[in-house]
Formats: C-alpha cells, structure tokens, sequence
C-alpha cells in the first residue's frame, strides 16, 4: 500500500500528459460541487417532466431523491423518447479484453497492480483467434480492453489489435488507457472509432483517495480524453462513472453535464453512456454497489435518456438478465452478449494466456440467448450501426 | 391516375409513399411494404450487414427500389465514401444524402449536402440529398445534379407535421425538381396535406415505427398519400379566408 508521502500531485500533469483547454473540466466540476440532490422537490421534478426538452437543473432534479417517486412517470416517457430516437432496435456487441496488466493502483478495482491475479497478455494471433470467435457468433461490434499499462499494452500494440479487428468486424470500441490527441489520431487511423473512458468518480478529492499510483491518478489528464478523442478524429466517446464510489446522484449528474458540455463543444460527437455499478473482485468479495440499488440504477438511466434522448445507453452485465432486458425496452439502447471479462478465454487459448477478469458479471448470456430474449421483448437486435470510414490522407 | 408516374433519375414509380425501415422489427418491412404499395423503401447503409446477421437487405422484395442513404457522415467525404459502399454491396444507384454535424438535433448540413450532391451526380448516382427547407440552397442542389430534392417537415423523428410549410411551399413555387418531403411528418393526415400542396412524394419512417401497428398505418399513409395526391391534381376548391362573401356585388356601382 502506497503510503501519503509517495502518493503524487493527483491534479499534475505528467510530462508527457497533453493538456487541452481546461474550461469543460472545470465547469463539470463546479456543477458537481453546486449540485444539492436534497434541495429538489417534487414540483421540480414535475415541471422537469413537462418540458420538452431538459435543462441542467431539470436533469438535476431528475437525479434527486424527490424523483424518487416518479420512477414510473419517468420510464414511461423515457420509452417514449427511446421509441422516437431509436424505434425498437437495440444494438448488439461484446468486450474482448486482451491484456490485465495494469500499472495502476485503483482500490476498488480486480486488475489494479497489488492485486494477486493471472496476468496475461495476448498476442496478435490470440488476439485474431479470440476475434475470429466472436466474429462467429455473428456479432459485429467489439469493445477492445486493456488494463491500463502502456509497458504491457502499448499503442502499437492496440494498434495492431484495431487493424485485426477491422478485418473481423464492423465497428470497433476502445476501453483503453487515455492517450494524447495524436495517438487517439492513431487508433483511429487503425480501425476504431469510438472511446470511452470512465471518470470513476467527478470528486477530485475522493478521486485522489482511490487512485492511488500510475498515470490514471492525475485526474485532470483522464477528464479530458473524450475531448482529445474527439480531436484524434473519433466518431463518438463515451461516459461513465462508477456508481458506488461516490454519492451517486452527484457522480451521475457530473457525467450528463460532461457529456452535454462536450456535445455542444464537438456537436458531430456521438454521446453514449455507460453505467457501471461497483462489483465484486477477485480477491475482494466486499466490493458492492453500496445504496445503488436498482431502483437507484434505473433512476439514473432514466434521467440520462431524458436529459440526452439521442445519447446512446449501454447496460453491463454487471447486472442480471431480466433488469437488463428490461432496460433496454424502456431506455438503454446497447446490450453486450457473450461477455467474458477475463483473458483469452473465448477460444481457449493455452493456460498460461489466460488472465483473471476485472469483476464478476451477473449476466452470461450467449449471443443467442440474448438475441432470442431482445426479440421475445418486440425488440430488433441490430449488429451493426456504423460506417468505418478511414480518415483522408493528409 | 394511370398516368400519374413519379419520375425520379428515369425511373418511373407508381407509388408517392417512400418508406423508412430504420426503426422497427425487419420481420414488419414486407408487410409495410405491401401494406403501403409502396415501390421504394431507404435502409442505412451503416444498417447493411452483408452475409451477416440482421441484414436489412435481406428483408426487401427483390421489386421494391432501395434507396440507401448515408446516415453517419459528417461531411462530403464521408457520404460519397458510404454511398459507394452502398452501390459496391448491391443498392443500386439511388443514394439519399444525409450529413449531419449534430447528434442532438439531426439537422441536414446544406452546405456539405450540395457538395456531396454535385460528386455523387457526376459519378452516375441518382441523388436525393435530404436538406433544410432553404431556397439557395435547393437551387444549388439542382446546379450540382439533384433528382429531386427532400426537404424536412420537422427535426427528424419528431412527429411534429409541417412546421416548415411555408418554406416547402416557395420550394414548390420555384423548385422544378420533385420535391419530396422527408422527416418530421407524424401522421397520414399530414402527409395528405403535403401531397395537396404539390409535394412529388413523402417519406416517412418515425411515424410508421411508433404507431401501434405498422403495417397499418403504412397502409394509412399509402391512402393519405394517394388522396393528397388527387387532391392535388384535382385543383383544392377555395377557401374563404376572410369569412363569408357579401351577396351584394361590390362592383354593382360600375355602368357599361
């Protein structure tokens, strides 16, 4: 354990750490700051419900314990909304995860660099096996992870793991370790197209209490890499915070306001949200979600799918099977399927290639089985919704 | 109305009702189709998924005209880009242009509009570019090469009807492609009342995909469509603005 005196400057740069215009960062975190979840009533939730389209302080009050009571209210107009934006189709994809490395210290996290796991890494062949795997299920859309190490996990060689991937599938994610502008120009460049990075948590202070060693600690460098993202060329980023962490309500509001910001910054930005609770970790069966419970979670979508109707919403298989096909209908838009957090375990890979996952999921659903399910509900499950098209040659 | 052909790039189609497959379950696009008459239906070419699964394509009948468009680009570039790939797995030469540069709103970039119209002319597509209702950039659009021009009603997907009628209407004043509108058009009766004012065609996708049941209300837009359009040829009676009309001729006091 990192004692006080090692830990570093949470709100410095690193050298080699490209610094953009701090403006949307600072905005979020004085909004979250600003925030009272208590100083909402009733009235504002009502009145929030009947604008047509949602103000700051309208999501706000969406997010407050008041809208606690409105749940129903709610999920009936986030259908609403979903239907209008995205009629019945949801869209289908998988993580695949090839490399658990991670030279981070995040307490809560299964892969940080203390914890006592299966590290592996793959290479490109098992990484072209893996995809070739999911490719077969018929799915589309991959989600490449990493843990966060720039020594195990190089851009060359995500780089060379987008290339593999464009040969496999239609659309290509990245859950990676933030990066500069020119080499998320990069990624790009070698297939992807979208990124997310989860904030964890918008508090500055409790950020620092959690990350406690690598370059995730410097919170200022991961709160701006949809902005580089999103110079880099890529087509869409995406939010999170781990809800759990943190009050929750306040976490959920900073990362509407982010994105909105950042939306309004780059309006060709395709928004998506993600919304992770805490989970258990190997080695670490205590780590839970604390007072999110469902009805919080569900509060939380709900309100992000009316403050940003056109966002898109992905549910984890954090979650179990029936509240997430039930997300879907009312208002989360992406699912993933025949989800495996670990490594190299989709085409069984060799023992030593395998690693440990990153948490424990509730939903391990086939492709099929998810299909099936989505289809039972009305649902269209959609593989593809994007055109790759490769940036010009300068 | 035999005779009564829209002409688009050549091709001649019986039927006004443009469909939109975008929205509900791929099983429903046969039935809306037949339900509609309706002789061309639009698929995003990011939706196509060729030899994979859930491919739109496979759901078409072979008779129906596809009309790709390019959602998902952001400029020129990248809707000329798509709408190759459209042709390239087999769409045809019909391409709907559609940039937008706004994820919140969906709003049609005119001006990258125009200049993807004049690049996908002049490589042999017979183009429709979905634009805002402005008349300059309509005129460009008919300089660069259009087939006809598909301005929006209403945001897309917003159901909301004509709010841009006055604006379609000095398109159709001035405009002598088909014009052909396209989003925002929530219900047959306002599609009706676009066909009444001159419009060629309306499409419409948001209003089929939210109704209860689809097939039907395409079949209630086929016959809105229909209707408008006779209305239209037929010559709309008048409407008294002003009220009633004085018996007592108002010229009475004039002599031979």
């Amino acid at each position: 354990m990192e004692t006080a005196q090692k830990l570093t400057d949470h709100m410095a740069y690193l050298p080699d750490m490209e610094q953009v215009d701090p403006s949307i960062r600072n905005q979020v975190t004085a909004a979250r700051a600003a925030f009272e979840p208590e100083s909402f009533s009733a009235g504002d939730v009502r009145r929030a419900l009947e604008r047509e389209t949602l103000g700051d302080r309208d999501f706000g009050a969406l997010l407050s314990p008041a809208a606690g009571g409105f749940l129903e209210e709610m999920a009936r107009r986030a259908r609403a909304e979903k239907t209008r934006w995205f009629g019945n189709s949801v869209m289908m994809f998988t993580p695949l995860y090839i490399s658990n490395y991670c030279e981070n210290h995040c307490v809560y996290c299964g892969f940080n660099r203390t914890n006592h796991i299966r590290r592996a890494r793959l290479d490109a062949e098992a990484i072209e096996r893996e995809m070739r795997a999911i490719a077969g299920t018929g799915l589309q859309e991959v989600l490449i992870l990493t843990g966060e190490s720039r020594a195990a996990s190089g851009l060359d060689y995500i780089g060379e793991a987008c290339r593999i991937a464009r040969r496999y599938f239609r659309v290509v994610g990245l859950e990676i370790y933030p990066v500069n502008t020119d080499e998320y120009a990069f990624l790009h460049k070698s297939g992807a197209d979208y990124v997310t990075v989860f904030q964890e948590t918008y508090d500055p202070n409790l950020y620092a209490k959690l990350h406690l060693a690598g370059h995730k600690r410097v919170f200022p460098y991961r709160m701006e890499a949809q902005e580089r993202a999103l110079k880099g060329g890529m087509r869409g980023v995406g939010f999170g915070a781990l809800l759990g962490l943190a009050d929750f309500r306040r976490d959920a509001y900073a990362t509407g306001i982010h994105a909105r910001l950042i939306q309004k910054k780059y309006p060709h930005a395709e928004i998506a949200f993600s919304c992770p609770r805490l989970r258990p970790i190997v080695n670490d069966a205590t780590v839970g979600p604390g007072e999110v419970h469902e009805r919080e979670l569900l509060q939380v979508v709900l309100a992000y799918r009316l403050f940003m109707p056109f966002a898109s919403i992905t549910i984890s298989t954090r979650e179990r099977a029936g509240f997430r096909d039930n997300l879907v209908a009312l208002a989360a838009t992406k699912i993933s399927a025949g989800v495996d957090v670990g490594i190299g375990r989709r085409a069984e890979e060799k023992e030593s290639d395998r690693g440990d996952g990153q948490f424990e999921i509730a939903d391990p659903r086939s492709v099929r089985e998810v299909q099936a399910a989505l289809t039972a509900w009305g649902l269209q499950p959609v593989m593809n919704d994007s055109v790759y098209v490769p940036p010009q040659e300068a | 109305m035999e005779n009564d052909l829209l002409v688009l790039g050549g091709k001649t189609f019986r039927s006004r009702f443009i469909l939109g497959s975008g929205k509900y379950s791929l099983d429903l696009i046969k039935a809306a189709i037949e339900e509609a008459h309706a002789e061309i239906i639009t698929l995003a070419v990011r939706r196509a998924n060729p030899g994979g699964e859930a491919n739109i394509l496979d759901f078409i009948p072979p008779h129906v005209t596809l009309l790709p468009n390019t959602s998902g680009a952001r400029n020129a570039d990248e809707a000329v880009r798509i709408a190759r790939l459209g042709r390239e797995i087999g769409c045809g030469d019909f391409v709907k242009v559609e940039i937008m540069r706004d994820s919140r709103y969906l709003l049609p970039d005119n001006a990258e509009t125009v200049r993807a119209t004049e690049r996908l002319a002049d490589e042999g597509f017979i183009v429709l570019p979905y634009m805002y209702p402005d008349l300059y950039a309509a005129r460009d659009l008919v300089r660069a090469g259009a087939a006809a021009v598909m301005p929006l009603a209403a945001p897309i997907g917003s159901n909301k009807g004509l709010c841009t009628r006055e604006f379609i209407r000095i398109l159709l004043n001035e405009i002598d492609l088909p014009i052909i509108v396209d989003a925002g058009i929530g219900s047959p009766s306002q599609a009706c009342e676009v066909m009444e004012m001159g419009a060629a065609a309306v499409m419409a996708n948001t209003a089929l995909a939210t109704a209860g049941d689809t097939p039907l209300m395409a079949r209630a837009f086929g016959l809105a469509v229909e209707a408008g359009r006779a209305a239209f040829r037929a010559g709309l009676g008048r409407v008294l603005d002003l009220g009633g009309e004085a018996s007592d001729p108002l010229t009475g006091f004039l002599r031979n």
